[in-house]
């Protein structure tokens, strides 16, 4: 399959969708939406993929909803709800979903839901000249694409108002101090850095790290005695996957697991 | 009983029957067959003392989806009314054993219904409850809009059935919908289990009991205070309520006999 604003690659475990837009600063509109949801059941379809990478092309990580894309200048209000009903919110849901780490390599400037979109993966990975942006404040709006859910819990509250209500740029090495996101790396280094942890985690236990990722996006809204349960019931079935025995083994035995990611 | 068509039976385990809705093709749609199997299968297992309870479940993806609209399509208004449906879920409402749902996926109109009909509902933590009827100009017809009222109430009952919305698992469970919610791969293993505990709990009691609280929808609190007192009362004439006692000031575990 082709795509005119992505490119989806899979190789050796990793599947890696990349923005490409870079014109446009990789920033979204409907056929990028469509093509990245299209993706995403190929890249759900395709047994080997164990580890997903999204990055962008050129210059900027993404930078958000393309404005050329909206119409304000007619009487008719516009509804962004509908944007968010029917793109970001799905795409949102498929990273969260999605059975795999889902690594971000934030190539560039990632503005607006470009920024959220990055801070729903897994783990952030992000360039030194690579920034942050909450921009929605200057246009009147809110933060989507989970950036009001994700940011309080990343940041904390004052931060999360902070960098909402003024929307002013957050470097990628503040953004590490912050513990916003995993990492920041020089800029030559960030894709090498990026694929050697891809073909890394590709390797791990995909169904054990699943349960993780699971269970860590369930505890955001989980009180203790429910997460308790629900660790009990993920290391029941993280018990029952071949990955768990082969480590057991190879552990015993003193030798390098091989694991399948089942 | 000719083996079911639209049905995978397990053989019973400790005293539970799982059946399993198994028409991938058309996501569990009910049709009249399974209605019918059900209904056979719950009628052998009434009679069945190796059976204490019945666990009934659909696929990973779909609980069911549905009554089968191309076999509704089909009827007019003759042969809706004459339509044996009706005696198939009457038969399944009136199984005096416990009856538990394990709800993966979609669950809709008649599975919906079906779910409803269960004693106890577990659904996974993707499942997703609706009664879409009103999107086909028709209204849910095996109790949708009478279960579905008793159990989740009015506001939420009517949003269902007059728009046709569906709601998650997590909306189900706070509305009474269901009772738990697990990990979609554990949704059967976890019901199991519970048929599992109440099959070992004393058949006469567990019967009396779902009787009794079935009772509450039927009748006003007085006449249902009254059935649970002679149900309360017949139970002191039974051998395992003398057991019961007898296991729980002995610190031992009872052995029931099922009289």
């Amino acid at each position: 399959m082709s795509y005119n604003t992505i490119e989806l690659n899979i190789e050796a475990g990793v599947a890696t969708l990349t923005l490409n837009r870079p014109d446009r600063l990789n920033s979204f509109n409907g056929e990028m939406h469509s093509e990245i949801r299209a993706a995403f059941k190929v890249i759900r379809a395709d047994k080997s993929a164990r580890c997903m990478v999204i990055t962008g092309n050129g210059r900027g990580f993404c930078a958000g909803q393309d404005l050329s894309d909206r119409d304000v200048s007619g009487d008719k209000p516009v509804d962004l709800g509908q944007s968010l009903e029917d793109n970001y919110n799905p795409f949102v849901r498929n990273i969260m979903n999605i059975e795999m780490p889902v690594i971000c390599a934030v190539n560039g400037v990632a503005a607006g839901a470009g920024a959220n979109i990055a801070l729903a993966c897994d783990i952030v990975i992000a360039a030194r000249s690579a920034s942050f942006i909450q921009a929605f404040c200057r246009l009147g709006l809110v933060p989507d694409a989970g950036g009001t859910w994700s940011l309080p819990r990343l940041v904390g509250r004052s931060r999360a108002m902070g960098l909402s209500m003024m929307g002013d740029k957050l470097s990628a090495e503040k953004a590490e101090q912050w513990g916003m996101i995993w990492q920041c790396v020089d800029d030559e280094q960030l894709m090498p850095e990026v694929n050697k942890l891809a073909a890394h985690l590709a390797t791990q236990p995909t169904k054990g790290l699943s349960y993780i990722k699971r269970a860590i996006n369930a505890s955001q809204s989980n009180d203790l005695d429910t997460q308790l349960d629900l660790e009990r019931d993920l290391q029941s079935l993280a018990s029952e996957s071949h990955d768990y025995r082969e480590g057991v083994q190879a552990f015993i035995n003193k030798r390098a697991p091989e694991f399948k990611g089942f | 009983m000719s083996s079911p068509i639209d049905l995978l039976v397990d053989a019973p385990e400790h005293g539970v029957l799982t059946i399993r809705l198994n028409r991938p093709q058309s996501h569990n749609a009910l049709r009249t067959q399974t209605l019918a199997e059900i209904a056979t299968i719950l009628d052998n297992a009434r009679d069945d003392d190796a059976i204490r309870c019945v666990v009934i479940t659909g696929s990973e993806k779909v609980f069911a989806a549905g009554a089968d609209i191309r076999e509704m399509a089909d009827l007019d208004m003759v042969g809706v009314m004459k339509n044996k449906r009706p005696q198939y879920w009457a038969n399944i409402s009136n199984f005096p054993k416990p009856l538990l749902a394990a709800v993966n996926g979609f669950c809709l109109g008649g599975g919906c219904e079906l779910a409803m009909h269960a004693d106890i509902v577990v659904a996974s933590s993707d499942a997703k409850f609706g009664q879409p009827e009103i999107n086909l100009g028709i209204i849910p017809g095996a109790g949708g809009t009478q279960r579905l009222v008793r159990a989740v109430g009015k506001p939420l009952a009517m949003k269902m059935v007059l728009s046709g919305e569906m709601i998650g698992a997590d909306t189900a469970l706070q509305a009474g919908l269901v009772a738990e919610v697990t990990q979609p791969e554990l949704t059967l293993s976890r019901t199991q289990a519970l048929a599992k505990s109440i099959a070992q709990r004393a058949p006469l009691a567990v019967q009396l009991a779902k009787e009794s609280v079935l009772h509450a929808f039927e009748s006003p609190l007085s006449a249902g205070l009254e059935f649970e007192r002679k149900a309360f009362v017949a139970l002191a004439a039974t051998h395992d309520r003398q057991e019961g006692i007898a296991a729980f000031t002995e610190r031992r575990k009872p052995d029931f006999k099922g009289y």
